[in-house]
């Protein structure tokens, strides 16, 4: 048991560790100044830009940086679109399959463009290596970089800055930040084991009994595994993710996927500091994230440990819950893994959620509902901004003084925003199409698991939409037309109205006088200010979904032992 | 700035990036892979004195016999098929998947201790009798099936458990049995990091070769 626990602390340090050196970076890219690579990168950025007709220097407004996004992912959905319904016709198909449905088709691209990576197909039986590599794997890249370069906008927005230009930031994204570190990262794997090949798959005999073939299948993993968990996502030429042997085969693989998957959201709140020249800020922000994200593991990682007692009581002692897990990994680097990748918004899994103790089901839950323990690439980074407006409103309204927010007002605009745009508009695709789909149970839900895990399976699904996720219960029979166009709604909205919301905010927020810092102002850089936005994130959180986990979810802790009986 | 020119910028740019991202950066790193790495990046597959295939040491493969270190449970019996009765075409890509039962779930406690039906169709034999009846304590990794179908691992305590039913069925010692389930442990990263694990497919290669079958 305490070796689990050293596990999870030693991997948390390296995390704490990195945060500085990365966010320090991250500014550099993005203020423009000089960073190791510019002999290389300044000349091939030049050409990208050349060749697309950017204009780097250019600053963007609010609408035109709002259009640019837009703009961007949509033609690059309908570029991936195409591709995946064409693969038929294309190279690399050595199973010869033929198009997917056009719906699996429509959710697929919606989903990676919005870089959550819900996938309702099984990768080796539905889309070519061509789909799988080209396609997607251009989506990981770009989808991640435009997370980030909504972030740095708002960040410069915040901060009174003008917001940039969207091309240049979502290019030095690449160049500078995912490919860099997917190079990095491909090396490693290869050298640990994780194939790289376009061969066919290896069939032998098996060793027990060789009449029975095995398939081996060593496909192109890597180069989407990096830039999957750099780039945050679930992708995966296997259906099953980071549970296969290929894309994770022992401890230092699985190290390097947990810190590859929080270090550019956790940075970023590093990279903010830099921006606002307040690190003790950015410092309290992350403590609390931090705080939160220990509570969840430990939580998650006591049910692991005590394991199923319904099972336990067949096998005569107390035993960790196994089911969906790898030896290799066990209850407390499986528990690490789904906490941050819920909590990252990363969707790739070493272990399966749909098999886990139902308070870890709980803690992902929560993951996604909060959005911000460390949250989506940049867009987790501005959601906990959103909230601390909220939190400053909040305690402005609490003790009658005028809110500000790093010196400039927070008045109508600001908290419509916020409160509306930002942080409803993700229950509001949770909840609604969950309550449709549970109202039709037989036509619409394809729930696998019986009882309250059922209901937790649908809202699994859209929270996991909604939040841009992409992790699933994934025993859901969600194939289904009306599951991939309900979740593409749930994945569009969760996506764009809140980057539309916050650029504009950030615009909103550059614009205005600051006001001098007086014996009257509220400070935001205390550690009373940071307790009470962890209240207002949790209480938010909690009267929002208490009501449907009391449906579902929190009922089955207390009554598991009794339904083993059933 | 016109609608016109906007798109325009959209649509070079993906190309552009799409080119970077999508094909410079893998086909450089499959060319890495492949020149400095052709072992792993081939998938880690083993060969036998005569240069056969005969997996790989990364992807675990079903053993259910007396003869054998028994792997884990496999919802997909570890991506094999019979290539005379391959139907549902697993031979074609390989398979993986997993049970996603919920620990609520019956059906995972009617996979665990079995189930009677009088349709011997429906009925469930169950790993944890099935482990009973061979003598071998049940450990959680013996009747939890893993995450990826493929677990090449079982715990040292499963493979302990195992010692006496092996020895027995192939008439050797014991004491051999410890020795060659230490040699055929991966351990943990740096003594840290993940669990330690038997490799069984390994493991049972190495118990072939002391005792080769007859």
């Amino acid at each position: 048991m305490l070796q689990g626990w050293i596990q999870i602390a030693l991997t948390l340090l390296i995390v704490l560790i990195v945060t500085p050196i990365l966010g320090g970076y991250m500014a550099r890219v993005f203020f423009g100044e000089r960073t190791y690579f510019d002999r290389v990168l300044i000349p091939v950025e030049r050409m990208i830009y050349r060749l697309s007709g950017v204009r780097s220097q250019i600053e963007m407004t609010g609408w035109q940086y709002i259009r640019a996004v837009l703009i961007s992912n949509l033609v690059m959905a309908v570029f991936v679109f195409t591709i995946f319904m064409f693969q038929g016709v294309l190279p690399l198909n050595p199973t010869g399959l033929g198009a997917p449905t056009w719906d699996t088709a429509l959710h697929t691209a919606i989903s990676f463009v919005t870089n959550t990576n819900q996938q309702h197909y099984s990768g080796e039986v539905t889309f070519s290596y061509f789909s799988q590599g080209l396609a997607l794997g251009f989506l990981f890249f770009t989808s991640a970089a435009t997370g980030i370069a909504v972030a740095i906008a708002f960040i410069r927005g915040l901060t009174g800055r003008t917001l940039g230009n969207f091309y240049t930031d979502l290019v030095r994204s690449i160049t500078r930040i995912l490919l860099p570190i997917s190079i990095v990262g491909a090396i490693a794997l290869v050298a640990l084991g994780v194939p790289e090949t376009l061969a066919d798959p290896v069939l032998v005999p098996t060793l027990e009994n060789p009449t029975v073939q095995q398939a081996i299948c060593p496909c192109p993993l890597p180069i989407l595994k990096s830039s999957k968990n750099w780039a945050k996502t679930v992708g995966g030429f296997f259906g099953i993710n980071s549970a296969h042997p290929f894309e994770n085969p022992n401890g230092l693989t699985n190290l390097i996927q947990i810190v590859a998957m929080i270090s550019i959201p956790s940075a970023l709140i590093y990279t903010y500091g830099i921006f606002a020249n307040n690190r003790k800020q950015a410092w309290l922000i992350y403590g609390m994230v931090f705080g939160i994200y220990l509570v969840f593991i430990g939580v998650a990682a006591i049910a692991e440990y005590q394991g199923n007692p319904a099972v336990n009581v067949l096998l005569g002692s107390q035993q960790p819950n196994l089911e969906g897990k790898e030896v290799r990994f066990g209850w407390s680097q499986s528990v690490l893994y789904a906490v941050t990748t819920t909590g990252t918004m990363c969707g790739a899994v070493n272990s399966m959620h749909d098999s886990f103790m139902p308070l870890s089901g709980a803690v992902m839950l929560a993951n996604m509902f909060l959005q911000i323990i460390w949250g989506g690439q940049g867009t987790g980074t501005a959601y906990l901004f959103a909230y601390l407006i909220l939190a400053v409103f909040v305690t402005g309204l609490m003790v009658g003084r005028t809110p500000e927010f790093l010196g400039r007002k927070i008045e109508k605009r600001e908290v419509v925003l916020t409160s509306l745009l930002i942080l409803l508009v993700h229950p509001i695709f949770i909840l609604i199409p969950s309550a449709i789909t549970l109202a039709f149970p037989d036509q619409l839900s394809g729930i696998s698991n019986p009882g309250f895990h059922g209901l937790s399976q649908v809202i699994y699904e859209y929270a996991s939409a909604a939040a841009n996720n992409g992790s699933g219960f994934e025993g859901m029979g969600d194939a289904t037309l009306w599951w991939n166009l309900s979740t593409s709604i749930s994945l569009l909205a969760g996506r764009y109205i809140p980057i539309t919301a916050l650029i504009l905010l950030a615009e909103g927020m550059s614009r205005k006088p600051v006001v001098p810092v007086t014996a009257g102002t509220l400070r935001t850089d205390t550690g009373l200010f940071t307790g009470v936005t962890a209240g207002v994130i949790l209480i938010m959180g909690a009267l929002t979904f208490f009501p449907v986990l009391a449906l579902g979810r929190s009922r089955k802790p207390f009554k598991l032992p009794e339904e083993s009986n059933l | 700035m016109s609608f016109a020119r906007e798109a325009s910028r959209a649509v070079r740019s993906t190309l552009v990036l799409w080119v970077l991202t999508a094909i410079i950066y893998p086909l450089a790193m499959i060319a890495f892979g492949q020149l400095v790495f052709p072992f792993q990046a081939n998938g880690s597959i083993i060969q036998n004195a005569q240069g056969e295939a005969v997996g790989s040491i990364l992807i675990g493969q079903p053993f259910t016999s007396d003869r054998y270190f028994n792997s884990r449970p496999s919802t997909t019996n570890y991506s094999t098929a019979n290539p005379q009765e391959d139907e549902a075409g697993v031979l074609k890509t390989g398979v993986s998947g997993a049970s996603n039962l919920a620990p609520s779930n019956p059906a995972l406690l009617d996979r665990i201790q079995g189930k009677s039906d009088p349709d011997p169709e429906k009925a469930i034999e169950g790993d944890l009798p099935r482990l009973q009846q061979a003598g071998v304590k049940p450990t959680h990794d013996l009747i939890y099936t893993s995450g990826s179908s493929l677990d090449p691992h079982i715990s040292l305590a499963g493979a302990a458990a195992q010692i006496d039913r092996i020895a027995k069925a192939r008439g050797i010692q014991p004491n051999q049995l410890g020795g060659l389930i230490r040699q055929n442990t991966d351990g943990r990263f740096l003594g840290i990091f993940g669990e330690p694990g038997v490799n069984v497919l390994k493991l049972n290669l190495a118990l072939d070769a002391l005792n080769p079958v007859p």
